[in-house]
């Protein structure tokens, strides 16, 4: 029997035809997100199980001595069957966990699925820490984070050097026309030190890494078949985080956040213009892998290039996640994820 | 002229009626025995299948608890977290149904025989949750609130669900049974000791043990369907050859005027292929009649021998009724090959005259003499040197068609020598006579042969093993009466309460372990009179249970010193201590190691072990009121309480039931031999004619005829009777010393069951009187002028 298929059935995000992942699914009892969020940390570091999905997403720009540059993906996911949460295994909180490692010759991925209830997997806000299995995030302002897979594995230190990043209008991010939104937080000042271990062997590495905080109930429209997410780190210390939700119509929904090097944020919408340049043959299908990317306001027109065009993410729901490179108005590198590429 | 030919052709067959019925029933009956024997096989490797894919023994290693007994879940969450890839799974059973719960989300296999493109997951892993399982099962989990869903390709007797639900319905909460490895782990785990040193990998079992036990079953019963067909096609062969000579002056008459002889061929080969369609259709339909008789006992059979469970109900799968179409066409193709190149060699002008076959005599007989010889050389070869299931066939093969092959030879020189010692002219006549008529009867005497050999033989071998069986109750289930207790509260209030009521209280724990990589049951025993007085060993030193009192002994079980070549005096590793064997005991049935230590030594080795479990030495007559006062006092259950003889007759039952799938086809096998031997003389009977006519002329009459016909096939059915008994007994050694032990790693006893054989004598006579008395009486009333007319000018 397949597993992925089993998977395929069981993730409710995947349950619907409709949009990537069927993201654009209705919410359901469970709670929806509503405009000027109030946070209270660190208990919303945890998890928010009246909600339907939530994430917990680190993606990392490495380098070696050598200069070779190297990417580093570590993600839980969180989906919930109920809006509720108990302890044993009739806990309706299931985990999915992504770790990837991406050289420009090669790309590792891995992935983990449990149950919530047993301790098998989960998030503790205080003091923080978020596991599946033996993949660990430890602390968020400082923390360690490791994973590993048949045939990679990584043990990197994290060390915020700025304030959390709050996306959309005050961490509300809306994305669709409709309305639709989720509470979206980041932490993009993560200064990274650590080791990962190839096939190889073991190397060090020193870099940036980039956490998404994410989560809501139906954070797309029906309408919407995937998205295009930039993380952008210019050379300046200016960073920039934009996606690009696409229509079935055809048009697009765009949104983009200025983050200025001390922190401050500007969020834009409908500004953000990214543009497919060339496309790679990626798991047989046409992934743009080369992209136009700009913000008139900010002065920003960058040619976006993958480091690893192959960076896909063979996992139950698949997608292309992966490092590039950046160049144009402003040089920086950063991090690109497209879902939705049938 | 082609529908010319094909009218004079059918014609014969509306003629001949009883001929027509021969030719379809014989193929029919051998295509349903073949069928029906494939038909069961085929159920039960779909069972087995099933039952691999749900547990996934046979391709992933398990981690299991040292002492065997449940794993906390926090130690699966621990080896998670550590990084090892484990899925658990809690096992048990529920009123008579083994629940398998699994977690689907991190099982290898995921939910294993269940579709899941049909699973509604989220139902499934939350709420009241669901049980996959076959109709038979859900039906006996009724009062459960969880959702029930038909799933055919599950295991019979089992069902599949969430292990949380499992882990509630068997009151397992917060345990797991054991753990699934997935063959691909992560890079920098430690080891597992580190992690849970409780627990212990025991490595996938590749072709595992249960397999190679059942596959000897179902090498059995292809055995036994392959010499049903052998007989079947005998029976065709002579119905075949009997059309083909009645016709041979339609095919003269035909061929004269103008009709190639290829086409005549091509229009007899329709014939026939129609013929072989139709009876190989009513022959896969009455094949699934008898494997849906068979099957519940088939079940029952490798339910009770080897702890496999089958489906006791009916597929239609194709690869069978297939198969059995395939063997039907392709039997009547063996069976006419010999008419149609008869046929093909005909002279065009020879006379339509039918012949009579000759004396076996010159080449024919010396190569079928020596390929005779050959064989038997060869299983006599086999029969000192057989190693090996292969090896244990290849020895009744050979001995079988060795034989079958040598019996005509034997039956001719017999009579030759009755011949030279006749005195009277009409005795001189008969054996002559007799003799003449052996090459038309060899292949009815074969099959018949092959039928009583194979009765002699299989019947010894059970009737063996159930004296064995029997014995080794007695000695294996000594205590009157056995209990078994909940919990460890309830273990120690039994013991109180009985301990002044009985003779002895007799522990029955046990541990598992591996020997010599044969995982083996380590059981610890409280060293008595019921141990010292009853149990009888195949080898031991001298006094050995004083020998494993103090503590320096170990008595193991034939399978384990079979398997890993253990003998008396040599050292048995477990848990880091040696022990020397004591003494080896015959364990009929069990398909693992055994090793008995003394109680105190176990429970050094084992300190986790507490027995629930306990055998009472009481005396007989005290037992009812016992179980009756354990129920009231200390609140054991019913279903808790076990007497010996409820356990001995269970068993022996089971044992019984186990050897019905053999009685019936021994009956249905000895039945179609005597169809062989009717068909075979009604074959002659028309043939025969010249050859009798001359004697009626000379003054015989036609009932003394008659009454010779029976006697000559009575007298042959025993010649062939005395070559079978010989026959059958070497089969009942082949299979109980070389087969057997092959098979199951012990070797039984051969008894000898005299009167069974009598009374098996009796049945082949009489299956042979009764096929000659027809073609007799047949012969008593021929017409006058059909004698006549053998002397007239036509012949």
């Amino acid at each position: 029997m397949n597993g992925k298929v089993l998977i395929l059935c069981l993730l409710p995000f995947t349950a619907q035809a409709q949009g990537f992942a069927g993201l654009g699914a209705e919410a359901g009892d469970f709670a929806v997100p509503q405009p000027d969020p109030q946070f209270d940390f660190p208990t919303d570091h945890g998890a928010h199980p009246d909600y339907r999905i939530e994430w917990w997403y680190v993606t990392a720009n490495l380098e070696a001595a050598d200069g070779t540059p190297y990417g580093l993906q570590w993600t839980l996911f969180r989906s919930a069957l109920a809006p509720e949460t108990q302890a044993g295994w009739n806990d309706p909180q299931l985990w999915m966990g992504h770790a990837a490692v991406t050289t420009p010759e090669a790309h590792f991925v891995t992935e983990r699925i449990a149950r919530g209830g047993i301790g098998q997997a989960g998030v503790v806000a205080d003091p923080f820490e978020a596991w599946i299995d033996d993949w660990r995030m430890s602390g968020i302002d400082t923390g360690q984070l490791t994973a590993s897979g048949p045939d990679f594995a990584y043990d990197v230190t994290l060390e915020a050097t700025g304030p959390l990043i709050f996306q959309g209008e005050d961490g509300y991010s809306v994305k669709s026309a409709a309305g639709q939104a989720s509470y979206y937080y980041s932490q993009p000042f993560y200064e990274v030190t650590g080791t990962l271990t190839l096939p190889e062997g073991e190397i060090e590495v020193t870099g940036n890494a980039w956490l998404d905080r994410e989560w809501s109930s139906q954070p797309l429209a029906e309408t919407q078949t995937g998205w295009d997410w930039f993380s952008l780190s210019f050379d300046d210390g200016a960073k920039m985080m934009g996606f690009r939700l696409r229509q079935t119509d055809g048009a697009d929904f765009t949104s983009a956040t200025w983050i200025a090097p001390d922190g401050t944020a500007t969020p834009f919408n409908d500004a953000l213009a990214a543009t497919p340049l060339e496309t790679s043959d990626v798991a047989g299908r046409a992934v743009p892998t080369a992209w136009q990317v700009q913000l008139p306001e900010r002065g920003v027109d960058v040619t976006v290039q993958a480091i690893n065009p192959q960076a896909w993410m063979d996992t139950s729901v698949p997608y292309w996640e992966g490092p590039v490179t950046v160049t144009g108005s402003h040089d920086g590198r950063g991090y690109l994820e497209m879902t939705g590429y049938e | 002229m082609t529908r010319a030919t094909l009218q004079a052709l059918l014609s014969h067959w509306i003629r001949n009626p009883l001929q027509l019925f021969t030719l379809l029933a014989g193929l029919a009956l051998a295509t349903a025995l073949w069928s029906g024997v494939q038909a069961i096989n085929a159920e039960a490797a779909a069972s087995y299948d099933a039952a691999a894919a749900t547990l996934g023994e046979g391709t992933y290693d398990q981690i299991v608890a040292r002492d065997g007994g449940s794993i906390p879940q926090e130690t699966y969450v621990a080896l998670r977290r550590a990084g090892w890839l484990v899925s658990p799974v809690v096992e048990g059973r529920l009123s008579g149904v083994r629940i398998v719960g699994l977690d689907p989300l991190t099982a290898p296999g995921g939910l294993g025989p269940v579709d899941p493109v049909d699973t509604d997951i989220a139902a499934f892993l939350s709420g009241a949750g669901q049980i996959f399982g076959q109709a038979e099962v859900l039906a006996g989990l009724a009062e459960l609130d969880a959702q029930r869903i038909e799933a055919p390709d599950v295991a019979p007797g089992t069902a599949i669900t969430d292990i949380g639900l499992a882990q509630g319905l068997l009151g397992l909460d917060g345990q797991v049974t054991r753990m699934i490895v997935s063959p691909e782990q992560p890079l920098g785990r430690p080891d597992l000791a580190q992690v849970a040193p409780d627990v212990t990998v025991q490595a996938a079992q590749a072709g595992s043990d249960l397999g190679r036990l059942t596959d000897s079953f179902h090498l059995n019963l292809t055995a036994f369907g392959l010499l049903s067909f052998a007989v079947g096609i005998f029976i065709v062969n002579g119905a075949i050859g009997l059309a083909f000579e009645q016709r041979r002056p339609v095919v003269r008459t035909l061929r004269a005027l103008g009709l190639p002889l290829r086409r005549l061929m091509a229009l007899m080969a329709l014939e026939l292929t129609a013929m072989a369609l139709i009876a190989g259709t009513l022959g896969v339909a009455l094949g699934y009649v008898i494997a849906s008789l068979l099957l519940p006992d088939v079940a029952a059979t490798l339910g009770g021998l080897y702890g496999q469970s089958v489906s006791g109900t009916l597929q239609l799968r194709p690869a069978w009724w297939l198969s059995g179409l395939a063997v039907a066409l392709l039997g009547t193709g063996l069976a006419a090959a010999a008419a149609f190149w008869r046929l093909a060699r005909m002279p065009l002008l020879a006379s339509g005259q039918r012949r009579a076959l000759t004396v076996v005599a010159g080449r024919a007989a010396w190569v079928q003499g020596a390929v005779a010889l050959v064989l038997l050389a060869v299983a006599g070869l086999l029969a000192l040197t057989a190693n090996g299931l292969v090896a244990g066939f290849a020895l009744l093969g050979t001995l079988l068609i060795g034989a079958a092959l040598a019996l005509p030879l034997i039956l001719d020189r017999v009579l030759a020598l009755a011949e030279g010692a006749a005195r009277s002219l009409r005795a001189q006549w008969f054996w002559a006579d007799t003799r003449q008529q052996l090459p038309g009867l060899s292949l009815a005497l074969a099959a018949l042969l092959l039928a009583m050999a194979a009765n002699v033989g299989v019947s010894t071998m059970v009737s063996s093993f159930r004296l064995t069986f029997s014995g080794f109750l007695d000695q294996r289930l000594a205590s009157e009466l056995y209990v078994t207790a909940e919990d460890e509260a309830q273990a120690e209030a039994l013991v109180a309460f009985a301990a002044p009521r009985t003779r002895a209280i007799l522990p029955i724990q046990s541990a598992e372990a591996q020997v010599r990589d044969l995982p083996t049951e380590v059981l610890g025993a409280r060293i008595g009179p019921t141990y010292v007085d009853n149990w009888t060993f195949l080898a031991s030193v001298p006094d050995p249970w004083a020998r494993i009192a103090e503590g320096s002994g170990v008595a193991i079980n034939e399978q384990l010193s079979r398997r890993t070549g253990l003998d008396l005096g040599d050292a048995v590793q477990l848990q880091g201590r040696s022990f020397t064997v004591a003494g080896i005991y015959g364990d009929y049935g069990n398909p693992i190691g055994q090793a008995i230590l003394t109680e105190p030594v176990f429970a050094g080795l084992y300190p986790q072990v507490t027995p629930l479990q306990f055998g009472l030495r009481l005396d007989l007559e005290d037992v009812a009121a016992l179980r009756a006062a354990l129920t009231r006092e200390v609140g054991i259950s019913e279903g808790n309480l076990i007497d010996q003889a409820g356990i001995k007759q269970f068993s022996l039952d089971v044992f019984d039931r186990t050897f019905m799938v053999t009685t019936a086809l021994n009956v249905l096998t000895l039945a179609v031999a005597g169809f062989a031997i009717l068909m075979s003389l009604l074959t002659l009977a028309a043939l025969r004619l010249p050859q009798l006519a001359p004697a009626w002329a000379m003054g015989m009459t036609r009932r003394s005829l008659g009454v010779v016909e029976l006697v000559r096939a009575v007298m042959l059915a025993v010649f062939t009777a005395v070559v079978a008994l010989p026959l059958g007994l070497a089969l009942a050694w082949a299979l109980l010393a070389v087969v057997n032990v092959a098979a199951f790693g012990w070797k039984l006893p051969m008894f000898l069951f005299p009167a069974d054989y009598a009374r098996l004598g009796l049945f082949a006579l009489g299956a042979a009187a009764l096929a000659a008395l027809w073609p007799a009486w047949r012969l008593a009333r021929t017409p006058p002028a059909d004698l006549l007319k053998v002397f007239s000018n036509e012949r």
